[in-house]
């Protein structure tokens, strides 16, 4: 459960710290899906701010239907990502998303190793940084 | 050995032309005499002037001929700096031949080793290597030679070569060869598209020129040995079917170069797989039969996967026919050493394809997609026609009547590019398997009209991107694709926009028009509540037949009426254009039905995929 389908990221030092707090972050995903009960398709934000005191940088998640989280950790000294950009990188994640589940040869539950699905993501980084 | 006296002659030599060193990016390499002529000859051969460079595909076949492993054949290519220059200067193709004549000698692949002297290289099977090689003391003779030589190569190429394709014959791979009459047929010589390491795609694309020119008569043989891999195998059959016509297509060798260009025959053998999955060709394959077919061709699955991504334009989990026949070249070409491109290549994209099957073949009304062509032809000619007077239409109408009514498939396919122009300006992405389903369950609805007057009048006022002429042929899936991502932006501006110009088109016509204009706006409106709403699908498409018909009891009783013959004639003519009008008025409808089934058919697709998902993990 909860093992990654796919991670990146684009200032490749500190790879590491990223995926720990990616890692980290799907627990508050996990309480706040379980906390709203129904089961709908929800552009959920997870806007934590300071995660801990000495790093600044937001994580925002986005759950679908199928209980696949993307989590997403920018940088705070970025220029404030508005939401709307956010919400639509999130959108853009899922549409990828969803054109991969439409491979036939892409088993659900695999990782994702789609070129098409990197680029998307490569370009989408690219811009925010 | 064979080569005792070409080495004595080219050691007597050595001293004379030491100093003639070919530079070669900073390597000077001393060529004897003998090696000079042998070298220039072959280079000739794999590289007929005018062209600088010689083609990859032919240099492969020459190198494998040496009988070097391909790791080796590989670190030649890079050292001889091919790979850095991306083709076969002569420069790089004689230190590659150096190398090669190192390398049978057992010298290990490197530089320095064939600053040495060394003996001429060993090609198998270029029979007149040994002649050759006898014939160097008579340097002068060497130009005879090469002629014989040549002969002398093609027969023993004839005969090896017979003897090889028994071989790649019978271990065939069952679907991609799976139409046994028709690669049996194909008793040309296969392109060597195995030599894959001298490749970047392009290079390659000079080999095939060539190919065909010269050495009709290739090895097979030798080059499947050497790979030894399934590839070869595989697809000897397929690549015996993709030399034909490239050597049919000698006149045109600009198609030839292009390894992503599909060419006739493979076309066919495409379409024929496309049929033997899926009988109707204007219908798409699922996703998994597509997967359990390409499976076959035992490709890996990430291969198979990016493959998929490539060819499957639309994302819509199905393959039509032009995304079949990309992914069905994609993997013959990965098959035969290509690397996959990460991005389609332009000859392979669906809107191409759909142009490229519909030009050449005007004539053929053999294949159910072909026969556009010829709809289209109609279409040409009425469109050159719509903007004089009426009175001509009459002819032409109950002749283009005459020829629909008679194959229900022609109207089908007259239908389908009248449908697409209101698909082109109504936005959105075109899912072309929808559009082709929805199209079959027109064909009860189908009536025998073809284009109407007032579409041809959008069409050349709305269509500035693209000449009147092309997008007659190319409608059903080829320019509305990319007219689509062109107006996904202005979604409003061109709903709007398709609406107003009906009414204006229908003013000039008298009398008759009025009640096609009462019959318009309700039909509109209806129109317009189906937007809003995103239920009722069927009910929509009974309330503009009720319009329709409707409009044709209000134009039945001006018929008595008009007892004059001229009169009687533009009557005609009018209810013609009405019904016309009407079958536009569907015609969009169809498009937004169509619209809307593809995007509930997309999320169908990604709730069954997520369902899928789910079933093995458990619910969190």
């Amino acid at each position: 459960q909860n093992y990654p389908l796919y991670i990146r990221s684009v200032p490749t030092e500190n790879e590491l710290k990223f995926h720990y707090t990616v890692h980290t972050s799907l627990d508050v995903v996990d309480e706040k899906i379980s906390a709203l009960g129904k089961a709908l398709v929800d552009q959920r934000e997870l806007y934590l701010g300071l995660l801990y005191p000495t790093e600044d940088y937001k994580v925002y998640g986005y759950v679908t239907n199928s209980k696949v989280k993307f989590v997403m950790v920018v940088d705070s000294s970025n220029t404030a990502l508005r939401d709307n950009e956010i919400r639509s990188m999130f959108r853009k994640l899922h549409n990828s998303y969803t054109d991969i589940m439409c491979n036939p040869f892409y088993n659900p539950g695999d990782r994702i190793h789609s070129r098409a699905f990197d680029n998307m993501v490569n370009s989408m980084m690219m811009q925010v940084c | 050995m064979e080569q005792g006296p070409a080495g004595g002659s080219a050691a007597a030599t050595t001293a004379a032309s030491a100093g003639t060193g070919t530079g070669t990016g900073g390597l000077v390499l001393p060529l004897s005499e003998s090696e000079q002529q042998r070298y220039s000859e072959l280079f000739s051969r794999c590289c007929p002037p005018p062209e600088a460079a010689a083609g990859g595909s032919s240099v492969g076949e020459l190198f494998r001929a040496s009988q070097l492993p391909p790791d080796t054949l590989h670190q030649i290519t890079e050292i001889c700096g091919a790979k850095r220059v991306g083709y076969f200067g002569p420069a790089q193709f004689y230190i590659a031949l150096k190398l090669i004549a190192a390398a049978q000698s057992g010298f290990p692949v490197q530089i320095e080793s064939i600053k040495n002297e060394l003996p001429l290289p060993r090609f198998v099977a270029l029979k007149n290597d040994s002649e050759v090689r006898y014939g160097t003391p008579a340097e002068l003779h060497g130009v005879k030679f090469q002629v014989p030589h040549a002969t002398l190569e093609k027969n023993s190429y004839k005969r090896t070569d017979e003897g090889d394709k028994q071989e790649p014959k019978s271990p065939s791979m069952s679907p991609i060869c799976s139409p046994p009459a028709s690669p049996s047929t194909y008793q040309r010589i296969p392109l060597s598209y195995g030599y894959g390491k001298s490749r970047s795609g392009l290079e390659q694309q000079h080999g095939a020129p060539y190919e065909v020119r010269h050495s009709t008569h290739q090895q097979d043989g030798p080059s499947s040995g050497n790979y030894g891999a399934k590839p070869a195998a595989a697809c000897s059959t397929l690549n015996r079917s993709l030399s034909v016509e490239r050597e049919q297509q000698d006149s045109s060798t600009h198609y030839s170069d292009d390894p992503w260009r599909i060419t006739e025959e493979q076309r066919d053998y495409y379409i024929n797989q496309f049929r033997s999955l899926q009988p109707d060709l204007n219908s798409f394959i699922s996703g998994s039969v597509a997967k359990n077919f390409f499976t076959k061709s035992k490709l890996p699955i990430p291969e198979l996967s990016h493959i998929w991504e490539l060819s499957d334009v639309d994302c819509d989990g199905a393959l039509t026919l032009p995304e079949f026949c990309a992914a069905f070249h994609l993997v013959v070409a990965r098959k035969n050493g290509y690397p996959l491109p990460e991005v389609l290549p332009e000859t392979l994209l669906p809107e191409y394809l759909q142009t490229a099957s519909l030009k050449p073949i005007r004539d053929c009304t053999l294949f159910d997609c072909y026969s556009e062509s010829l709809p289209g032809g109609q279409q040409t000619r009425d469109f050159a026609r719509t903007e004089k007077a009426s009175a001509e239409e009459a002819p032409d109408n109950s002749a283009l009547l005459q020829d629909a009514k008679k194959d229900d498939k022609q109207a089908l396919k007259v239908r389908t590019p009248v449908k697409t122009i209101p698909k082109e300006f109504q936005h959105l992405s075109v899912k072309t398997a929808a559009q082709e389903s929805h199209a079959l369950k027109a064909r009860p609805r189908s009536r025998s009209y073809s284009s109407t007057s007032i579409e041809d009048a959008m069409k050349k006022g709305e269509e500035p991107p693209t000449p009147p002429p092309r997008p007659q042929k190319s409608h059903s899936r080829a320019s509305s694709l990319d007219l689509n991502k062109i107006f996904q932006q202005n979604t409003q501006a061109v709903r709007s926009g398709w609406l107003p110009p009906p009414p204006p088109a229908l003013p000039p016509r008298p009398s008759v028009s009025q009640e096609v204009v009462l019959a318009q706006p309700p039909s509109k409106p209806a129109r317009r509540k189906l937007r809003t709403e995103t239920q009722g699908l069927e009910t929509p498409e009974h309330s503009p037949t009720i319009n329709v018909t409707s409009s044709l009891p209000a134009v039945k009783p001006h018929l008595p009426v008009q007892k004059q013959s001229s009169k009687q004639k533009r009557a005609i003519q009018t209810a013609i254009r009405k019904n016309k009008e009407a079958n536009a008025v569907l015609a969009r409808l169809n498009s937004e039905l169509q619209q809307q089934l593809k995007e509930v058919h997309k999320e169908r697709i990604a709730l069954e995929t997520q369902l899928e998902q789910l079933r093995p993990v458990t619910v969190l």
